[in-house]
């Protein structure tokens, strides 16, 4: 027999591994959060977080946390983010409240297994999947919706049944603070911890192995974060920013359309990932949206946005000078522009003229900038948008149905919304996540769930109709083989009756 | 350009053509792959004899079967799977189309494995032409004459710019790794899984890997010895061991112990004879670095059946070891060869703990008359699939996710689950410019009476589905009322 080259795992690490060159040889692991994690992981083997009862009482706990602390959560937030008490109640608190909610009231269901058709041969045994905790779960949180990224794959890690590691983003410091001071008090202390984690050591912690790993933030850092979990087989799901192409059609209602993009676009002084980055504007309607941008921005913030208590700021002034500088190199200013270094504000600025090779469309955008870009047609729009790398969403504002099909049709992103935005990432029941470089895994109600859980396969036979099973058991002959081919294209042939069975 | 880089960047023009999308072009490519398993079935047999002594019947039963059966099973429900997914509505959203749409993710990366490699390599790839995407499929290069005849079969039955077939070693495979993909799936060991891992993370490329690990086998004293010993037989000695599902090592209790051995050397003489070195259904070591790896690890073990190898013929006899302990080279790592190492312990709980403080397997059998027993085991340990009173079968149950956890991989497939796991589930929300009066208390300036309106509509305290069946009862009831009078009225009448 002759013997093939027989490429062991040793070649394989010795031929991909790379050279990092200026890197110190020894890595300084947060040693302090090691412990945190193996109080979790002692908690979870004991069992502690698996009951039914205690899933509840926690999501229970989630919500009163919630309720009784309102007023510090606005207060947190507007110190860290200047942001007004309707944003803060209904895009941060209550999207984690409806989470926990409908957690809540499906638990059961979500926690029964699932019977699942059978075959032939299967006939009189029991197939079922079994949704199983994970262990331990590492959430890291973004700064620009810094309460809602954190608590919602919290709630979908608790319904699951995992112990849990949480790591709000510094960046909003008052926001982490009040997290680290509150869930100790409301949620169970060996199973949930919180960590104030630097962004830089983030990928050291997951290297400490868990057993999902939960990131939202840019596109470099999640692909630190990608590469530290491979270290560990660590599966993980990543919600990262891009560029949200938004397309307005010349048949469509322009002052909706203007009012509804620049809700989405202004809200939080435009730090989202899921905000509309860019308009492609058929160049029939581009100046009137323009007008009707201009009007509504006028309505929303007054004249002068700063003494609007309606609009925030940046969140710190490495944003707001990376913003102020990408607005000042690309395009034309026709509203806005103006900045307050002190303050960290940026007006509600639409900009015009913009070029795909301007700065502003090259980097991510975190601010109150909306640059609107002229398009032909629709076919025009398809190819800019692929383009790009795949967004985290996609927009079309049309009344013609025929270019909301193309557009999703033939592009790919996170998701799609048609004459909105945003708002396909508040419904509960719809999954929320990235593609390609937006992102990878997804989230929100019964998708966290199965993000934080194992899907066990159990098949529950016994060790009767041994005369049946023989037929499979060497000495092979082509009778055995005929006998199970015959079977097996009777059982795909009449899969309906099989399941009624 | 390299070969790899060539063949990446040709299937992923390709698929920007749009036409793997095609719901009719994708029934016709698993129709093809069809044809190619029916028509080429005595030479895939033949190279599987070369690569590991495997007969033709083996093959149809172990490969080829499992693929039919799931190409059937996509081309019948390709519309269901691909059609629009709704999901409920809340308040606002009553007048809107909510829906998941299932689509391509693009190019994927298949990584097969040698030790089945028609079910391996095929099955991922069935999936990801259901799911619409352009594939770049990679046979696992350590089954040479398999290997060549994928090389030479697929193009000639599948379009070849969206389905290219990339052979070589680790150079190749290195080289392909550094191109970017839209998923990799990739079935194997968890050191290679790793650094594969790490080469997607650096385009952020999502990966599902198929690994091993050490498959434990529980044997209650509450059971049929004899038959779970065949079964476990047969489990473990197919393909000679070299299945990432074989039961790895046996757990039982002490005074079981010779029983077993007894049952299963029965077993192994029932099925490959006294000599099975002679006997055409027993296979053999993939190759020589592998025979050494599984011989050195009977090294501090007591041989109970079998032990006599050949290196030559890279022959190892189906073998059980006894009184296997917790540090012997044979429980260090997933053995993936003919040796059946027992462990004794003392009852279920000493078998949990056994278990759970390995790393989670993936597979875990369990065999006992008693229904609390396995519930136990279910429930107090984890792992990529448990089969209760067989061993290997759950792979065949399509509707069954088949797939890892923690260290025995990431990710599941196997019929739908193929087809959703190479697919983007894109949440689709489909609104009109109508209505606009319900979303003026969203914008600024912001007032406590907008935010009352906003907290009433937004927070879900509202099931629909109640809010329907209320309706409907108070429908009914108004029904009932107005029929009640009627009825009243006539009677009067009547009178």
């Amino acid at each position: 027999m002759s013997n093939p080259p027989s490429p062991s795992p040793a070649n394989w690490f010795k031929s991909l591994r790379r050279t990092r060159l200026g890197e110190p040889c020894l890595k300084t692991y947060p040693l302090q959060y090691e412990e945190q994690l193996k109080r979790a992981r002692v908690s979870f083997q004991a069992r502690r977080s698996i009951k039914e009862n205690f899933r509840l009482a926690q999501l229970e706990a989630v919500l009163r946390m919630l309720e009784e602390h309102e007023c510090d959560f606005v207060d947190a937030l507007g110190r860290d983010l200047h942001k007004p008490r309707f944003e803060t109640v209904v895009s941060e608190l209550i999207p984690v409240k409806n989470e926990a909610l409908h957690a809540i009231s499906n638990l059961k269901k979500w926690m029964q297994p699932q019977q699942v058709e059978r075959n032939l041969s299967t006939t009189l045994d029991e197939c079922l999947v079994v949704n199983e905790p994970l262990g331990v779960v590492f959430i890291m949180g973004t700064w620009c919706s810094p309460v809602q990224m954190c608590l919602v794959p919290l709630v979908g890690a608790i319904a699951a049944g995992n112990c849990a590691i949480i790591s709000p983003s510094v960046c909003t410091a008052h926001t982490a603070a009040l997290l680290q001071r509150l869930i100790p008090s409301y949620l169970d202390n060996e199973c949930f911890h919180v960590i104030l984690a630097g962004t830089n050591d983030l990928a050291d912690i997951v290297e400490l192995k868990f057993d999902h790993v939960f990131f939202s933030g840019t596109r470099e850092e999640g692909s630190r974060i990608a590469q530290a979990a491979a270290q560990c087989l660590t599966p993980i799901t990543l919600v990262l920013g891009g560029k949200n192409p938004c397309y307005v059609d010349q048949h469509c209602d322009i002052t909706i359309t203007a009012q509804r993009i620049a809700w989405a676009r202004f809200h939080n002084s435009g730090q989202s990932l899921v905000a509309p980055d860019y308009i492609l504007c058929h160049s029939d309607v581009k100046t009137r949206l323009v007008q009707a941008l201009k009007c509504c921005l006028m309505r929303f913030y007054g004249s002068d946005p700063r003494e609007s208590s309606s609009f925030c700021r940046m969140v710190n002034l490495d944003i707001f000078n990376r913003t102020k500088d990408l607005l000042w190199r690309s395009g034309k200013v026709v509203l806005g522009g103006q900045v307050t270094e002190a303050e960290k504000y940026i007006a509600p600025t639409i900009l015009t003229e913009v070029d795909e090779s301007d700065p502003i469309m090259q980097q991510d955008l975190f601010g109150p900038v909306l640059p609107v870009l002229s398009v032909n047609n629709v076919d025009e729009t398809i190819a800019f948008i692929n383009k790009q790398e795949k967004p985290l969403c996609v927009y079309v504002y049309s009344n013609n149905s025929k270019v909301i099909s193309r557009v999703m049709s033939e592009t790919s992103s996170g998701s799609f919304c048609s004459n909105d935005s945003t708002l396909q990432s508040l419904i509960v029941t719809l999954p929320f996540g990235g593609v390609g470089a937006s992102g990878i895994g997804a989230y929100h109600g019964r998708y966290s769930f199965d993000t934080f859980s194992h899907r066990k396969s159990c098949l529950l036979r016994s060790t009767h109709l041994e005369c049946v099973t023989s037929l499979r058991y060497p000495p092979y002959d082509d009778r055995n083989l005929s006998l199970i081919t015959w079977g097996s294209s009777l059982s795909w042939k009449s899969q309906g009756w099989c399941h009624i069975l | 350009m390299s070969r790899e880089q060539q063949a990446v960047a040709g299937a992923r023009r390709a698929f920007q053509t749009g036409r793997s999308r095609c719901l009719e072009h994708r029934v016709r490519q698993l129709k093809n792959l069809q044809r190619l398993l029916t028509e080429c079935r005595g030479d895939i047999a033949g190279a599987m004899k070369k690569d590991l002594r495997k007969s033709e019947v083996v093959v149809q039963m172990y490969e080829t079967l499992g693929l039919e059966e799931e190409i059937a099973l996509a081309v019948r429900k390709l519309k269901e799977w691909a059609a629009p997914r709704p999901v409920e509505k809340n308040l606002l959203t009553v007048s809107d189309a909510v829906y998941v749409q299932a689509e391509p993710l693009g190019v994927v990366l298949i990584i097969g494995a040698w030790n089945y490699p028609w079910a391996v390599t095929l099955q991922p790839l069935i999936g990801a032409i259901a799911a619409g995407n352009a594939a770049v499929i990679k046979p696992s290069e350590v089954c040479v004459h398999t290997a060549k005849l994928m090389d030479e079969l697929l193009p000639l039955y599948l379009d070849t710019e969206l389905y290219p077939v990339v052979t070589g070693g680790v150079p190749e495979t290195q080289e392909l790794l550094r191109q970017r993909f839209d998923h990799i799936f990739y079935t194997g060991s968890g050191a290679v899984g790793k650094l594969i891992m790490a080469a997607a993370a650096q385009h952020l490329t999502p990966v599902t890997l198929e690994l091993g690990g050490k498959s434990p086998c529980y044997i209650d004293s509450d059971c049929d010895i004899a038959v779970a010993c065949r079964r476990v037989a047969w489990g473990k000695f197919t393909n000679c061991g070299q299945t990432c599902i074989a039961p790895d090592y046996v757990l039982c209790q002490p005074a079981a112990q010779q029983r077993l051995i007894q049952e299963l050397h029965k077993a192994i003489k029932e099925f490959y004879t006294d000599d099975p070195k002679t006997c055409p259904d027993y296979g053999r070591i993939i190759n020589r670095r592998h025979f050494r790896r599984i011989v050195s690890m009977m090294e501090d073990s007591t041989v109970a059946v079998g032990g006599d190898n050949d290196e030559e013929d890279c022959f190892i006899a189906p073998t059980v070891l006894r009184d296997v302990k917790p540090d012997a080279k044979v429980m260090q790592e997933e053995i993936f060869g003919p040796l059946l190492p027992i462990v004794t312990v003392d009852g279920l709980d000493e078998a949990i703990r056994f278990i759970n403080r390995g790393e989670k397997p993936l597979a875990l059998y369990v065999f006992s008359h008693d229904a609390k027993v396995i519930q136990k085991m279910r429930e107090e340990t984890s792992s990529g699939g448990l089969l209760a009173n067989d061993c290997l079968v759950h792979y065949s149950v399509n509707s069954l996710p088949f797939g890892g956890v923690g260290n025995s991989g990431m990710g599941c497939y196997h019929g739908k689950h193929t087809f959703d796991r190479l697919s983007h589930l894109r949440a689709c929300l489909i609104k009109t410019l109508k209505m606009e009066g319900m979303n003026n208390m969203r914008y600024p300036p912001h007032t406590a009476g907008k935010l009352g309106w906003a907290r009433f509509f937004v927070l879900k305290n509202l099931n629909l589905g109640w809010i329907g069946r209320l309706l409907l009862l108070a429908a009914v009831a108004v029904l009932a009322a107005v029929v009640i009078q009627k009825y009243q009225l006539l009677r009067q009448l009547d009178r």
